[in-house]
């Protein structure tokens, strides 16, 4: 018997990324504009890849694909695979199955920010960073530091529990301010809702490219420390027996993935679930080594955020329905699918 | 040569000292087994000798401080199997051995070929191999405990700690297990210090016995120097018969029917080590 590591295997890999290129034609050539499939795709091409081809499209259709099909999508990949990486890694660091991006208060840090800045309208301002998101993205980060400061003030050594508490405590406190101002300000609050729910709404190519470097890096390190949070799984004093340092190691795996999650807030607004389900249908999937459930929810996540987007946009064109709505509809019974499958076979 | 020196070590948690300056010598190559009652500070021992909770005093692996080593030269030096080792749920037996091999690897780092081959030796020779692709939730008691020792071995250390290897163990995989480490000792010379509840078997496989009492150490020695009755009785509150066959020290319960008195009188063929 030829005897080979826990890993994500080529064939998964392969299977999982051509589905997300599946979910990306898919999600190109369907939208709300009647535009022929083929001259989609030809001018996805064209802009794409070095290779030169007439896609036959009015300059109108071409716009259609490039300003809004294409950045949209592009953003779908990177929020979908941000997201669930994050959430598969905040699960291993903390070693609770329940654990998801939000965790230590990104989602109301995050809400703080942006709440404040659409009461002071700084959403307005034209630029290619957009007040809400940096207000979002700065109200996250301070969330996750302030939960650190009080979980490691609460306990030197820093053990998952009491970080998960005063994560809960930091949520709390920020969700209560949130909502005292919102309170205050009566007539922002449908704007305010509809960017809790999320979307990925997007104008032109400014949101992804913001995105696109610090998603790049931070998919790429928790990619690779599947086996480090293997390894975390027989908790810390056997960790650090084993050679791992285990309170360096947590730290740089909190900051990488609450950096990611706050970026994908700052341009997507709180989309939930997909953090929370795409690593346990992983998990279901292809095993419970971090090895492979790391990579693996990369690739579905990000399809996963693509087609809730496809239905979020398409099921009541030209009406748009908040992707977070999306994600916890067709998420949940796919779930319930994957467990009923898993614990049958 | 020596491979672990403590001297004076003290532990203390959340104000209770558990360990009151005890010294200790473990030579290259020896099995050292720690005995005493329950809550002696045997695991508190063999705990701050692994540097896995904070003691005050010297200790030394060879030359070099416990303190002065970061943890992954530690782990290159000391593996430890825990009384109650934490298993993942859905982790399989190679993945799981594997893991021995952290010290060895760079952070981001996966295990190449060459970790692999060290694992698939150590699996062959725990008879492992046909289960490295089970979980390891799955396995018996014995093969759990089989798995767990793997995962130090694969760590490839020189020093081998053991926090009650037989415990919840049937005897016949007690005795399993500990004839597995025994080979491992005579043949690569791994030192080995261990905690052990069962004063027989301590005393058949370790060279050397230390017996703890209230955090000190109140007996060291052969086991016929350290399990004696008086010693047991005086520490575990125990009452026993000691016998001698061979060179093996027999330690058995005297048990006392109730209304009984001829069970007490003493047995006139026994070789009696009072």
């Amino acid at each position: 018997m030829t005897l080979r590591p826990a890993a994500a295997r080529i064939t998964w890999l392969v299977g999982g990324a051509l589905l997300v290129l599946g979910a990306c034609v898919l999600a190109l050539v369907v939208g709300p504009t009647d535009i022929p499939r083929g001259g989609v795709l030809r001018e996805s091409v064209d802009r794409l890849t070095p290779f030169a081809v007439d896609s036959g499209l009015s300059t109108t259709q071409e716009s259609i694909v490039w300003n809004l099909r294409l950045p949209r999508v592009a953003l779908g990949l990177l929020v979908g695979a941000s997201l669930a990486t994050a959430g598969a890694t905040y699960q291993g660091v903390f070693r609770n199955p329940l654990a998801d991006p939000y965790l230590l208060g990104v989602a109301a840090g995050g809400g703080l920010g942006a709440t404040i800045a659409f009461i002071n309208r700084w959403g307005d301002a034209q630029g290619a960073f957009d007040g809400v998101q940096i207000a979002a993205f700065a109200g996250a980060l301070s969330s996750v530091a302030i939960t650190w400061v009080v979980g490691v003030l609460g306990d030197r050594s820093r053990s998952p529990t009491s970080l998960i508490l005063a994560g809960v405590a930091v949520a709390s406190f920020f969700t209560a301010m949130q909502t005292f101002l919102q309170q205050r300000n009566a007539e922002d609050i449908r704007q305010i809702y509809t960017w809790f729910l999320g979307g990925l709404t997007t104008s032109g190519w400014d949101e992804t490219l913001q995105l696109l470097p610090v998603a790049i890096v931070c998919v790429l390190v928790l990619a690779f420390s599947g086996r480090t949070l293997d390894v975390l799984a027989v908790g810390d004093e056997e960790a650090s027996m084993l050679g791992l340092s285990v309170g360096r190691s947590r730290v740089v795996l909190v900051v990488v993935a609450s950096l990611l999650t706050a970026s994908a807030v700052a341009v997507s607004g709180l989309i939930a679930f997909v953090g929370l389900i795409v690593p346990h249908t992983v998990r279901l999937l292809f095993g419970s080594s971090f090895r492979a459930i790391v990579p693996m929810s990369i690739l579905v996540g990000a399809g996963f955020l693509v087609l809730c987007d496809l239905a979020a946009r398409t099921v009541l064109s030209p009406a748009e329905l908040p992707i977070g709505v999306v994600t916890a509809f067709f998420g949940a019974p796919f779930f319930v699918v994957i467990l009923r499958t898993a614990v049958l076979r | 040569m020596t491979a672990i020196t403590a001297t004076d070590i003290v532990v203390k948690v959340k104000g209770t000292t558990l360990l009151h300056g005890v010294d200790l010598e473990v030579r290259s190559g020896e099995w050292l087994s720690i005995i005493g009652p329950n809550g002696a500070g045997k695991s508190t021992l063999l705990r701050a000798i692994g540097g896995a909770i904070k003691s005050t005093g010297s200790l030394r692996i060879g030359d070099d401080e416990l303190g002065s080593l970061s943890g992954r030269e530690r782990a290159q030096r000391v593996a430890w199997v825990p009384q109650s080792p934490v298993v993942p749920p859905g982790m399989k037996v190679l993945d799981y051995v594997l893991l021995g091999r952290t010290a060895h690897l760079h952070p981001l780092a996966s295990e190449g070929s060459g970790d692999v081959d060290v694992v698939e030796s150590i699996l062959t020779d725990l008879d492992l191999h046909p289960l490295a692709h089970r979980h390891v939730s799955t396995l018996s008691g014995g093969e759990r405990q089989r798995t767990v020792i793997a995962r130090a071995l694969a760590q490839q250390t020189t020093i081998l700690l053991l926090d009650e290897p037989t415990t919840a163990l049937d005897l016949g995989h007690q005795q399993e297990v500990l004839s597995l480490l025994w080979n491992r000792h005579q043949q690569c010379g791994l030192t080995i210090v261990s905690t052990m509840h069962d004063l027989t078997l301590a005393g058949s496989f370790a060279d050397r016995l230390v017996l703890l009492a209230a955090g000190r150490v109140a007996a060291e020695g052969s086991a016929v120097d350290v399990l004696t009755e008086p010693n047991i009785e005086t520490h575990y509150g125990a009452q026993v018969s000691v016998r001698r066959e061979g060179d093996t020290v027999l330690v058995l319960p005297r048990i006392e029917p109730p209304n009984s008195s001829e069970s007490t009188k003493p047995d006139p063929n026994e070789e009696n080590l009072r």
